[in-house]
């Protein structure tokens, strides 16, 4: 985008809407909530005075142009921020009644509560059973029998199972990036999660793969609370119930997917979904 | 608007165009590899060529040395090399050679018999070794001492007296068996009874000593050890006895050698190592002798101020130094290069670490060595002894050069390499994977220990893989810290606790130094200087090819990182 239209486009922000709390669904079904949350990266703020309830049990994408902040965002939620030393970070986000940022929460713990899928498939280099298997091992699962039936129920849950149960020994490495990704959701779901992050699950994968994690997240969205940033609008209209979106580190709109794509209350988000804007 | 400058093709023409086309590059960068293959196979054929042919029996040639104006003398003796030497130069040597020609061929040859005429080698001129002729009965035989001994077998005795009518050589082949198997039940009892029993009671005596130095010299103590030291001297007594006897069996028989003249040597066969008839040999007994030979040079101990015999003691204190040196850098050298990679806030302290350690890499080796000996061996040896081995005072255990302080040495020495690939080994391991990690749940600790570490093991072997090949070859330091011309024992042997640390030991790198330089036989041992440094190379080689087969094993494991 170019400057002057950019400059345009900020002079139509409505200042007043932005910062405002996003209505909550429904109080008692909010898995995850975000609570004046502002990111710096050095001196420079990242995410501005972010407010929002994360609804148990539903899909919620977070969708805006590059650099708005959104897997910055989405990073905060498991404390993955903590690997950069610049980072700073104001305002709270709660799992629960805990606030995740406080000293005394265990982060490897918080992490095992809130999983994570990264845009590139990133199996470990080892066999595909090993790699369901690395987070149960790191909780201390030893028994064979409860690894094996978990490792199971980890790859059915990620449609899997079939494709791979008979060289569950073999290397990861050598699957296609689709089974690679879902391999990779495979192994988040293994520890049980509350909710799962997905950091563009589908931006390495081609058309057909993202088909299949697609109807995967309809199928995960039974048991898991998912959080998906995604590049690609109609995903985000396919996939999500609730979606957000962010525009430079702020919060525009935050609301069910359905009002949000066909009746936006903002006029930047309008722009953006029909593409009047970069 | 003027017309645009047509662009004409100026360097049309053969040189311009030639050079434009990039071949003179390619052949600049081809040439500089072909000149590096050739230069490494030069130097492997070189030193193989001249080592090897060392143990292949040349034939023997019975001569006439006609000298002008001299009397005629016989000679037996193997040719070696020759060179072209002018008149001039032999004239001024006080030779006596006649203007006609300009140059004169100068050879090397081997008479043997030292005892007899006080050198090994001779340099005659070649147009003056006349009627040469080979015969088959003309014989050599290695001894233990005074080198090799050519000539005729005349006679075989027992006990002084004459034995063995007709075939002379079937017999002493006969009796040569005999004498070589009491020389080895010899050595064994020797070096390993008795041996075992000198390693008993020194360790006898420390005991005792300790318990002086403790104040806690109990009656019934003392009385164990004086019963502990009188069984041992009995069986020591034992074992003198039969020695005693295999000694006078192996000295019953002895050969007379007709050298020169009707002059005789007589040799007990417990003296004689190896009795051949190179003349008489076929290719395949030839074979089977270079063989035997190179055999006893790998796997036999050295004789005669290590110019004769074999290296073995050199050879496996050169594998077994590597080894413990290998055993100390890499687990330092990884865990230092964790901390500098993974935990130590990168900054300028850092950035200092990382500069000195790559100095360190490009310190002399010799000054390692006198560090070694000031720091290790001198300062935490000494306090060692003083701690640990006061019984043994004032005779050294660890305050003296071993193989255990330049093991460290050695270590020290290639500590910089393994940090270094260590280091760029863990800067290679994606992001994308520690973040996988940690996301399900790891802590830092745990995704080193479960991925980072293992993903960088290759990294970690090629840093081995470069130690190992400099430590092997480098010998300056060890000469400080614990290498010796000759060892009287091996690390590693049968007495508890197996291996011993403060032992000394001999390199295969130091022994092409001693032998090439310090030998008083100058011309014997020249082709053990190759033989040497060619089994030095390959130890290397095959130390580094097991090195790289396990980081290729590594790599196979764990290729993620090439996509």
């Amino acid at each position: 985008m170019r400057s002057k239209d950019k400059d345009a486009y900020i002079e139509t922000l409505d200042v007043e809407g932005i910062g405002a709390r996003a209505e909550a669904p429904n109080a008692s079904d909010v898995a995850m909530t975000v609570d004046g949350l502002n990111l710096f990266y050095g001196d420079k703020q990242a995410l501005k005075d972010i407010n929002l309830d994360i609804k148990k049990g539903e899909v919620t994408a977070f969708i805006g142009p590059s650099g708005c902040g959104k897997s910055t965002l989405l990073r905060c939620f498991n404390r993955m921020n903590d690997l950069v030393d610049t980072v700073h970070i104001t305002g709270q986000i709660r799992l629960g009644d805990k606030n995740i940022f406080d000293k005394d929460v265990d982060v490897a713990r918080l992490r095992r509560q809130v999983g994570m899928v990264f845009q590139k498939p990133n199996p470990f280099p080892k066999s595909i059973y090993e790699n369901v298997a690395y987070g149960l091992r790191l909780a201390g699962v030893k028994k064979k029998r409860v690894l094996d039936e978990t490792v199971e129920w980890a790859l059915k849950g990620a449609a899997l199972w079939d494709e791979v149960k008979d060289r569950l020994n073999e290397s990861a490495l050598g699957m296609s990036g689709g089974q690679q990704q879902r391999l990779v959701i495979a192994r988040s779901i293994a520890i049980q999660p509350d909710v799962l992050l997905l950091d563009e699950p589908c931006s390495a994968l081609d058309p057909i793969s993202t088909l299949k994690v697609e109807e995967l997240i309809a199928e995960l969205k039974k048991e898991f609370t998912i959080l998906i940033v995604t590049h690609n609008m109609q995903q985000a209209a396919r996939v999500s119930d609730y979606t957000a979106f962010m525009y430079l580190g702020e919060m525009v709109e935050y609301g069910e997917t359905d009002q949000l794509f066909t009746n936006p209350e903002k006029k930047q988000t309008e722009d953006y979904i029909t593409g009047r804007y970069g | 608007m003027s017309e645009p400058t047509q662009i004409t093709r100026t360097r049309a023409g053969t040189f311009g165009e030639w050079y434009a086309s990039g071949a003179p590059w390619v052949w600049m960068t081809g040439g500089a590899v072909a000149l590096a293959g050739l230069l490494v196979v030069g130097l492997l054929a070189l030193i193989a060529i001249r080592g090897l042919g060392h143990f292949w029996p040349s034939p023997l040639i019975e001569a006439v040395y006609v000298e002008p104006g001299k009397e005629p003398t016989p000679l037996v003796a193997q040719l070696g090399y020759s060179e072209t030497v002018s008149t001039a130069r032999l004239q001024s040597a006080g030779i006596n050679v006649s203007d006609d020609q300009e140059f004169y061929e100068r050879r090397l040859v081997k008479v043997a018999n030292r005892d007899v005429y006080g050198a090994d080698f001779r340099y005659l001129l070649d147009d003056w070794i006349q009627q040469r002729t080979t015969p088959e009965e003309l014989s050599v035989f290695e001894r233990l001492e005074w080198g090799d001994l050519y000539g005729y077998l005349i006679q075989i005795s027992e006990q002084g007296a004459s034995v063995g009518e007709g075939d002379l050589w079937e017999e002493f082949r006969e009796r040569h068996g005999r004498a070589r198997d009491l020389h080895h039940q010899i050595e064994r009892v020797q070096e390993g009874d008795i041996g075992a029993i000198n390693y008993a009671l020194e360790q006898l005596r420390l005991r005792e000593r300790r318990m002086e130095l403790n104040d806690n010299q109990s009656e019934q103590a003392m009385a164990e050890i004086e019963r502990q030291r009188s069984e041992l001297n009995a069986e020591y007594a034992e074992l003198q006895q039969e020695l005693q006897s295999l000694n006078e069996q192996i000295q019953r028989d002895s050969i007379t050698v007709q050298v020169q003249n009707g002059r005789t040597v007589t040799v007990s066969l417990a003296e004689v190592v190896r009795g051949y008839r190179p003349n008489a040999m076929g290719l395949v007994a030839k074979i089977s002798f270079y063989f035997a030979k190179v055999w006893e040079f790998v796997s036999d101990e050295p004789r005669e101020a290590n110019t004769e015999g074999g290296v073995f003691p050199a050879i496996f204190g050169t594998v077994l130094m590597v080894m413990l040196m290998s055993v100390f850098v890499t687990p330092f050298g990884v865990v230092a290069a964790l901390y500098l990679r993974e935990y130590a806030k990168q900054g300028v302290v850092t950035r200092i670490i990382r500069i000195a350690v790559n100095n360190l890499a490009g310190v002399p080796s010799i000054v390692y060595g006198v560090f070694g000996l000031g720091f290790f061996v001198y300062a935490l040896g000494g306090s060692i002894d003083e701690l640990f081995f006061p019984a043994a005072l004032p005779s050294p255990t660890f305050g003296t050069g071993g193989i255990f302080w330049a093991s460290l040495t050695l270590a020290l020495l290639t500590l910089p390499v393994v940090i270094v690939s260590t280091e760029e080994g863990l800067a290679r391991i994606p992001r994308s994977l520690r973040e996988a990690s940690l996301a399900l749940g790891a802590t830092k600790a745990e995704t080193l220990w479960k991925i980072v570490l293992p993903m960088s093991s290759p990294a970690m072997m090629t840093g081995l893989i470069l130690a190992i090949a400099r430590a092997a070859g480098e010998v300056a330091p060890l000469m400080l810290v614990g290498v010796v011309k000759l060892a009287p024992s091996l690390p590693l042997d049968g007495n508890f606790p197996y291996l011993h640390l403060d032992r000394k030991f001999m390199h295969l790198g130091f022994h092409i130094y001693d032998v090439g330089f310090q030998s008083p036989n100058v011309e014997a041992a020249r082709p053990l200087v190759y033989a040497t440094a060619l089994l030095l190379v390959l130890v290397i080689v095959i130390l580094n090819l097991a090195a790289v087969r396990i980081r290729n094993r590594l790599r196979e494991r764990y290729r993620a990182l090439e996509h």
